[in-house]
């Protein structure tokens, strides 16, 4: 994987393809982007490669990879990676792309939320079931203390010295901000649903000697009120197996796991249909000439949300794109097993 | 033969819907558009947002949850001893009348 040449901050990357989303299906468009002498950035929100396969199902198998009677999701994005490897392509991670506009010469400006922009001849939407974000808990008014009280990631541990914290969890998030913020936290309390924890065995393990030792309380229950005004929390009521409790609560910290939302997409100007981006199936072009969208994004007759339908349409896809990236090259459709051009970009001969 | 299942909603109606035995609760409860059901990753016990609550008088025959999905429903809001996912119930003949509620908020 080839570092990022430029700082969030620096100038704007210029590349052939902007890839949103390093999915199978993203990590795929590159292969097959890649035989056609297109070059690609892939962007992901996740901190890691993979999409679903290594978030949801990392040691699932799957059963309908031709050719791979079974495979789980990490083996997959594993094996793409390694597939993909002769084209160099750059991959930005835990990077949301916020913007997508055409500039004036008719190529595209993407930007994301660290800052970092692009200005690519063609994007490709591989975006799946759109943005992983952090589930946030159905409780009533929690919007109204969200980014003052209410946190889903810790960016600052600072912001909560001297604050009576309450870490609602049970995963390694839970555990690890329970062991890292207890020091300086003024009270931390640790809720959970259950008296067992998915999180690693040693943080477990140093999470009960801290509330051994006083320093975290640790509650077995769940959130049914949150308490407060004016964005800021004061208390919450627990629910537990003896009734409810209201404690005193300055600072919340919720980690439920993620899940998908579309996002920013709905914002970039192209024809949606139910939160789904309708494609021709000939090129996988959407309403927007030059942004191209595959895999569970997208929706035509017929669309089946699998992964080998999303190879697919990268294949497809990559014809249109060579057409646009290449103008002046004709593009001679040639097979990997015997053509030594390809065979030369994918550096086995 | 089919086997009957009664999905009551929140605010108390209920639907019933045939499945076929070997299909999941899940399951049937998409193919009749059950409201309330997301199964957002498809079945794969991966993502809790086909929460249910499985009627008391049928928590015997539905059994308990296995530990990947007790662990997933660490992530269903309002869990309660009678939480199960749907997607991991299979349909039976034993099964036939099960009465599941669907819960208020999924995440």
């Amino acid at each position: 994987m080839a570092a990022d040449d430029t700082g969030p901050s620096g100038a704007p990357i210029e590349t052939d393809a902007v890839i949103i989303g390093a999915g199978p299906v993203g990590l795929f468009a590159v292969f097959e982007l890649g035989l056609v002498d297109v070059k690609c950035d892939v962007i992901d929100i996740l901190g890691k490669v993979g999409g679903q396969c290594a978030e949801l199902y990392p040691e699932k198998p799957i059963y309908d990879i031709p050719g791979l009677p079974v495979v789980t999701g990490q083996e997959l994005t594993d094996r793409l990676m390694e597939q993909i490897k002769p084209f160099g392509a750059r991959f930005h991670l835990g990077e949301r792309v916020d913007e997508l506009k055409r500039g004036a010469d008719g190529r595209f400006l993407v930007r994301t939320d660290a800052g970092r922009s692009f200005v690519a001849k063609i994007v490709v939407i591989a975006a799946g079931g759109g943005s992983f974000t952090p589930k946030r808990p159905p409780l009533e008014g929690i919007e109204a203390f969200e980014g003052t009280s209410v946190h889903y990631a810790v960016r600052r541990m600072e912001d909560f010295r001297g604050n009576d914290v309450l870490i609602v969890g049970g995963g390694d998030s839970a555990l690890d901000w329970t062991i890292n913020l207890a020091p300086i936290a003024k009270s931390l309390t640790l809720l959970h649903r259950r008296d067992e924890f998915r999180g690693a065995p040693h943080s477990v393990e140093k999470m009960r000697s801290l509330v051994a030792e006083g320093k975290v309380r640790l509650m077995i229950g769940q959130v049914s009120t949150l308490h407060g005004t004016g964005g800021r929390l004061e208390a919450v009521t627990v629910k537990t197996k003896d009734g409810e409790e209201r404690i005193t609560v300055g600072a919340m910290l919720p980690f439920f796991g993620l899940t998908m939302k579309l996002g920013p997409v709905a914002e970039w100007g192209i024809n949606l249909t139910e939160n789904l981006i309708p494609v021709d199936t000939e090129k996988f072009e959407t309403s927007e000439k030059r942004i191209f969208a595959v895999g569970d994004i997208n929706t035509y007759p017929g669309k089946l949300k699998l992964i080998l339908s999303g190879f697919h349409e990268a294949a497809l896809m990559a014809q249109q794109a060579h057409k646009y990236v290449h103008p002046e090259k004709k593009l001679l459709f040639q097979y990997t097993t015997s053509s030594s051009s390809l065979q030369k970009k994918l550096g086995v001969k | 033969m089919t086997v009957k299942i009664t999905f009551i909603q929140p605010d108390g109606t209920s639907q019933v819907v045939d499945a076929e035995p070997g299909v999941t609760v899940m399951e049937a409860a998409k193919l009749n558009d059950v409201p309330g059901i997301e199964a957002e990753c498809g079945g794969a016990c991966a993502c809790a947002t086909c929460h249910v609550y499985v009627d008391a008088a049928w928590s015997e025959k539905t059994g308990k949850p296995a530990e990947m999905e007790e662990d997933m429903l660490d992530f269903a809001f309002d869990v309660r001893p009678e939480s199960r996912l749907s997607c991991q119930i299979k349909v039976t003949s034993e099964l036939d009348g099960l009465v599941v509620r669907v819960p208020g908020k999924q995440f």
